[in-house]
C-alpha cells in the first residue's frame, strides 16, 4: 500500500540545513496498523506529513497504492489527500461552527457527492462511530473523545485507502484514549490500513505494528502481538 | 455559484461576527450612497437647465446682416446689406444636411412704441413674418385656431396668430378672439389662432409676440425681397456647428461681401451653446463618478482589511480543509464570493438609503415650490446597473488580496496555527 525508498527530508532554517530525515525505507501493506513511535525531533511528524502529502520530500520516492506521489501541485495534491487519506490530528481539529454530521460530510462534499447521499453517508459514519444522537451537534457540545470520534468519522467518510492519525490519544485522558484505540482498532478489523504517530508506549502496543524513529532514521520495525483496547475499555 | 453549502457558509461566516460585518458593509454602503447622491444632483442641475432650454430645436443657429467692413467688388465698406428671398433658395441648394431655413422679418421688439391697435386698445408687441417651419424650432403650443400655413404664404394672407400676453391686453376676458382684426402698423389683420409659449426664461416676452406670413409681412410693409434673419435648424445627425462657415459663405458670396469680411454676417449657434452646457453635465458626471468612486475605495480597503482578517482566523481552518482535500481554487472562490456578497449587499443598502434620500429630496421640492436650476434630481436605471457593476468588481478587488493570501499558506503551517 505505501512503499517510500530512501527518504530524506531537510529543513533550511537560515543558513543552516536541519537533516530530519535520513534515509527512510519502510512499506506498509494494506490492513497493516502500524505505530510511530519516537522521541520528539526524531522526525514522526514529519514523516507523518510527507507520507500525508502535507510535505514534500527532498529525495526518495513515495509509493501510494502504486501512485508514485511527486512533484504535486496544491490542486493535484488536495485531489490525493481526499481520494486516499484520512487525516486524524491531536487537536481533532473539526470546523467549529459545523455541526458534527457536516465536519464528517466535509470531504465528501469536496468529492462532489451530492447533498443527499452526503447527509446518508456522515450519518452512517456518525453510527458507526457511535454519535448518531449527536448529528446536529456542533464541536464545541462535544466531549474530547466524542470530538475525536467525528474526526474519525470525517477521516473515514471519504472511504481513503489510508488513515493517518497524529497522536491521536494526545488530548486525551487514559479512558477516552482506550475507547477511541478501541474504535481504530475495529476500523482496522475492517482491513482498513491505519497508521499511528505517537510517543505512548501503552497505544503503540495496541497497534499490529511498531516503527521506532530516532534521529532521522528507523532503528527498529517489529510486529507485536496485539493488545486489545476493550480490554480496558 | 448556485451551491446551497456555499451560500450557507458564507452566510455563517458573516453573520459569525455581526457587528463587525455592519461596521464593514456601512463604508461600501456609504460609499455607494455618496455616488448615488451625486449623480442625482447633477441630473437635478441637468433637467433643471435643460429646462430652460425648453424644446427649443437645439441644433439651430440664427444669422442676420450687419455693415460689411472691408470694400468688395466696387462697393465700399460701411455699407449696410439686407439678406434676400433668394439667399434661402440657395443655401438649400448648396449645403446639404439642412432640415429647416426660416427667413424672418420683424417689427417692433425691446421696448419699441405702440404699433398694433384693436379699437380703442393698443400694444406694443414684436411682430413676425414667418414661414410656417418656425413652429418647429420654435415650439409654441395652438390654444385656439391655427398657425400660419404654406397657403397663407402662397396668397400673401393678411392673418395673425396671436399669444396669449397679446389677447390679454387688446382682448376683453371671454371675447371672441378668432375672425377679429387687428391693426399692425395700420395693416389689418385677421386673427386666425392663438398660441402660448412655455415659460422658459424669456417669461411674458415671449407670449406678447405676433406671427403673420412672411410674404404678407413683407409686402404689408415694403420689405420687399429683404430677409431681416434667418433660423437655420440642421437635420439630427449633423450638427449645425459645423455647417455654419459654409452657410455664411454662401450667403457672403450671394451678397457681395468680401469672403475675409467676418463682421458682415452676425450669427449665434444655439448648439454650440447648447453643446457646451452638455459638456458640463458631461464633467459634472464625470466629478461625481470620481468622487464617489473614491469614497467607496475607501469601504472596499475596509471589505479587504476585514477579509484579511478573517482570512489570519480563520488559517487553521483553512487548513483543516486543505487536509481534507479542498483544491485551492475552491478556496479562492469562497473568499471571493464572500467578498463580493459583503460589497453588493451593503452596496444594495446604501442604494436603497440614496433612493430614499432622492425621494425625500423631490418630496421637500415638490413642496417648497420650484427651484431655480434644479428640477427632478434623479438616477436612472443604468445609473443602478453602473453602480452595481462597480459593486461587484470592488468586490473582487477586495477579495482578491485576501484570497491569495489565503491560498498561498501551506496547509501544513496553517494546520500548526492555533
Amino acid at each position: 500500500m505505501i512503499e517510500i525508498k530512501d527518504l530524506h527530508k531537510s529543513y533550511k532554517m537560515g543558513k543552516n540545513s536541519l537533516h530530519v530525515l535520513k534515509g527512510i525505507n519502510f512499506n506498509v501493506e494494506e490492513g497493516e496498523l502500524v505505530a510511530i513511535m519516537g522521541s520528539s525531533g526524531s522526525g514522526k511528524s514529519t514523516l507523518l506529513n510527507i507520507l500525508g502529502m502535507l510535505d514534500e520530500l527532498d529525495e526518495g520516492s513515495y509509493t501510494l497504492d502504486g501512485v508514485a506521489i511527486k512533484n504535486l501541485n496544491e490542486t493535484k495534491a488536495a485531489q490525493y489527500r481526499n481520494k486516499f487519506l484520512g487525516f486524524i490530528f491531536q487537536s481533532f481539529n473539526l470546523i467549529n461552527y459545523k455541526s458534527a454530521a457536516e465536519n464528517v460530510a466535509l470531504p465528501l462534499y469536496y468529492q462532489k457527492v451530492a447533498r443527499k447521499e452526503r447527509q446518508e453517508k456522515a450519518l452512517k459514519y456518525l453510527t458507526q462511530v457511535g454519535l448518531k444522537e449527536w448529528a446536529g451537534h456542533l464541536p464545541s457540545e462535544l466531549s474530547g473523545g466524542q470530538k475525536q470520534r467525528v474526526a474519525i468519522a470525517r477521516a473515514m467518510a471519504a472511504e481513503p485507502k489510508v488513515l493517518l492519525a497524529d497522536e491521536p490519544t494526545g488530548a486525551l485522558d487514559s479512558k477516552t484514549s482506550y475507547e477511541v484505540m478501541d474504535l481504530i482498532q475495529k476500523i482496522n478489523d475492517q482491513g482498513n490500513t491505519i497508521l499511528i504517530v505517537t510517543h505512548e508506549p501503552d497505544i503503540a502496543d495496541m497497534c499490529k505494528r511498531i516503527v521506532h524513529l530516532k534521529d532521522g532514521v528507523i532503528i527498529e520495525d517489529k510486529k507485536i502481538e496485539q493488545v486489545r483496547a476493550s480490554k480496558y475499555v | 455559484m448556485f451551491n446551497r453549502d456555499r451560500w450557507k457558509e458564507i452566510l455563517e461566516v458573516l453573520s459569525s461576527n455581526v457587528f463587525r460585518t455592519l461596521a464593514t458593509s456601512f463604508g461600501v454602503g456609504w460609499g455607494i450612497f455618496i455616488l448615488i447622491i451625486l449623480l442625482a444632483a447633477g441630473k437635478g442641475l441637468e433637467n433643471g437647465i435643460r429646462a430652460d432650454f425648453g424644446d427649443i430645436a437645439t441644433n439651430t443657429m440664427f444669422m442676420w446682416s450687419r455693415n460689411t467692413t472691408i470694400p468688395y467688388k466696387g462697393l465700399p465698406k460701411g455699407r449696410r446689406f439686407s439678406f434676400k428671398i433668394e439667399d434661402v433658395q440657395s443655401i438649400k441648394d448648396n449645403i446639404p444636411n439642412l432640415r429647416f431655413i426660416s427667413p424672418r422679418n420683424q417689427l417692433g421688439g425691446f421696448g419699441g412704441g405702440n404699433n398694433v391697435v384693436r379699437g380703442l386698445k393698443t400694444g406694443a408687441f414684436n411682430v413676425y413674418g414667418d414661414y410656417p417651419e418656425i413652429i418647429r424650432q420654435e415650439p409654441m403650443t395652438i390654444t385656439s385656431g391655427r398657425f400660419v400655413n404654406h397657403n397663407d404664404i402662397q396668397d400673401k394672407r393678411k392673418i395673425a396668430v396671436i399669444g396669449v400676453g397679446v389677447r390679454n391686453e387688446l382682448y376683453d376676458r371671454g371675447e371672441k378672439v378668432l375672425g377679429t382684426y387687428i391693426k399692425i402698423q395700420g395693416v389689418n389683420f385677421m386673427v386666425v389662432g392663438t398660441y402660448q409659449k412655455k415659460d422658459s426664461g424669456g417669461g411674458e416676452e415671449g407670449q406678447k409676440e405676433i406671427y403673420v406670413p412672411f410674404t404678407a409681412f413683407s409686402q404689408a410693409f415694403n420689405m420687399g425681397n429683404d430677409v431681416g434673419w434667418m433660423a437655420i435648424t440642421a437635420l439630427d445627425g449633423s450638427s449645425i456647428s459645423n455647417l455654419k462657415e459654409k452657410i455664411v459663405n454662401v450667403v457672403k458670396e450671394n451678397r457681395k461681401i468680401h469672403p475675409d469680411d467676418k463682421r458682415a454676417v452676425g450669427y449665434f449657434d444655439l448648439y454650440e451653446q447648447y453643446n457646451r452646457v452638455e459638456s458640463l453635465f458631461g464633467a459634472l458626471r464625470w466629478v461625481a463618478y470620481f468622487v464617489g468612486v473614491l469614497v467607496l475605495l475607501s469601504g472596499i480597503i475596509g471589505v479587504s482589511n476585514i477579509m484579511l482578517i478573517v482570512i489570519k482566523e480563520r488559517t487553521k481552518e483553512i487548513g483543516i480543509r486543505r487536509a481534507l482535500g479542498e483544491a485551492p481554487w475552491s478556496i479562492k472562490k469562497q473568499i471571493l464570493m464572500e467578498s463580493i456578497f459583503l460589497t453588493i449587499i451593503s452596496g444594495m443598502i446604501g442604494i436603497v438609503f440614496g433612493a430614499a434620500f432622492i425621494y425625500g429630496v423631490n418630496a421637500v421640492l415638490d413642496s417648497v415650490g420650484p427651484v431655480d436650476m434644479f428640477v427632478n434630481p434623479s438616477v436612472s436605471l443604468g445609473v443602478v446597473v453602473s453602480a452595481l457593476v462597480i459593486l461587484i468588481f470592488s468586490g473582487l478587488l477586495a477579495g482578491f488580496i485576501p484570497a491569495q493570501s489565503a491560498i498561498k499558506i501551506r496547509p501544513i503551517e496553517a494546520l500548526r496555527t492555533e
